[in-house]
């Protein structure tokens, strides 16, 4: 058995302690014979510090395109020349959307817009989409709108959202290569306006931006520092048009080192399967996933690209004996 | 997935649905296999690209002159 696993099991599964930077990337250097007992120590971490429950929910994009910002992966900046238009999403659409959603037995549904920060138009078109959600669909509401200031995160919290999702995407000192138009302090600054209103923060990346694996450490350490309420990990799906669009997509065990690193790192979080998935681990990496530390699942499709049948991923959770979290036990 | 109301039976598209380009010009092998995760992001018929909404259990692609497609 490596070192590194050893100590893990002291550390991170005796003590509830995650590891620090440098044990990140022992894990994330691990040789592949020994995958499978990282993998095995980061569900027992899971189990443990989380339990079998599986949090489940589902996303859409109330505003989609057009974004002024040039993240490098997102097929979303209207600065690249993606086939992706700018569209909106209606409000009855909205809630239709959440209440397929809720059919599916999630507990968490996540409006997303593709934009620097909110304006008043797309802040009217949230206050009027989380109430119509809230009078008629049992779920709890998360979003994701990009920067925001103070008074927009107070009112996010008096709407009645629970979760806000902000991606640091990467490691600092990555950062300036994938985005250029914001910093990353701008987003920590944001994560921690959210994390002082109450609201529950919700905070990952995306992996295989060409960041290398001392920075995949450095990025599990800085989200460890920030201690976020749910990690969501992304894999890199390159987008036609986009100046990553060109990018390989991560070999599936280098994904899954990532997974058992983060749970090492993170106890106690919830590690939510995001998007990519499907192209870098498939149907049996998604298996080993929640068998190595994921502990949380988007099902159905995503913002821009469409996912697994919810119903597959629901199958596999009855399959591995993991129970789905009950909203009661989220509210 | 449903084919637009506005285009005659037994036409076949000219332009692939996800990269833009000709059908005829080389294979869409790729295309073909990438689609079965992304939704269509031009107009198979005229190659306009289209307004197109991902919601969590299907899609819907609009162009302007040959209407919806959806899945
Ligand atoms: S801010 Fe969000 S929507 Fe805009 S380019 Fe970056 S990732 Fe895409
Ligand atoms: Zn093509
Ligand atoms: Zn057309």
């Amino acid at each position: 058995m490596p070192e590194i696993l050893d100590q893990a099991r002291a550390r991170v599964l005796g003590d509830g302690v995650g590891l620090d930077e440098a044990g990140v990337l022992a894990v994330l250097t691990l040789p592949d014979e020994h995958l499978p007992a990282a993998l095995q120590l980061a569900h027992e971490v899971r189990m443990r510090w989380c339990g079998p429950e599986v949090e489940v929910e589902g996303i859409v994009s109330l505003k989609t395109g057009g974004c002024p910002e040039d993240c490098h992966f997102c097929s979303q900046s209207g600065l690249f020349t993606s086939p992706v238009r700018s569209v909106w999403l209606d409000i009855p659409s909205l809630v239709e959307a959440a209440k397929q959603t809720a059919a599916t037995g999630a507990t968490e549904f996540c409006i997303v817009a593709a934009v620097r920060g909110p304006d008043a138009r797309l802040m009217k078109q949230m206050r009027e989409g989380v109430a119509a959600i809230r009078a008629e669909v049992d779920i709890q509401v998360a979003a994701s709108l990009g920067m925001l200031t103070q008074e927009q995160v107070d009112e996010l919290v008096d709407m009645g959202v629970h979760r806000y999702n902000h991606n640091l995407e990467t490691c600092r000192s990555y950062f300036p290569n994938v985005v250029t138009t914001h910093t990353w302090e701008e987003r920590w600054e944001t994560l921690r306006m959210v994390r002082d209103s109450g609201m529950e923060v919700c905070c990952g990346g995306i992996l295989g931006l060409g960041e290398t694996v001392e920075q995949r450490a450095e990025f599990a350490a800085q989200l460890a520092e920030l201690d976020p309420h749910e990690v969501p990990l992304n894999f890199l799906n390159p987008r036609p048009g986009t100046p990553l669009g060109d990018r390989p997509v991560v070999e599936g065990k280098d994904a899954l080192r990532a997974i058992a690193a983060f749970r090492l790192a993170m106890p106690r979080t919830l590690l939510r399967y995001a998007g990519g998935r499907e192209i870098t681990l498939g149907d049996l990496g998604t298996r080993d996933g929640l068998l190595g530390g994921v502990n949380a699942v988007i099902v159905g499709n995503y913002l821009t690209t469409l996912g697994r049948p919810a119903s597959d991923d629901l199958a596999l959770l009855e399959d591995l004996k993991m129970p789905v979290k009950a909203l009661s036990a989220t509210l | 997935m449903t084919v637009q109301p506005t285009v005659p039976s037994g036409t076949t598209p000219a332009w692939c649905d996800r990269c833009g380009e000709a059908t005829g010009d080389g294979p869409h092998d790729a295309c073909a296999r990438a689609r079965e995760l992304e939704p269509p992001r031009y107009c198979a018929w005229c190659r306009r690209r289209m307004k197109v909404q991902v919601v969590p259990t299907g899609w819907t692609a609009v162009c302007v002159e040959h209407g919806e497609v959806r899945a």
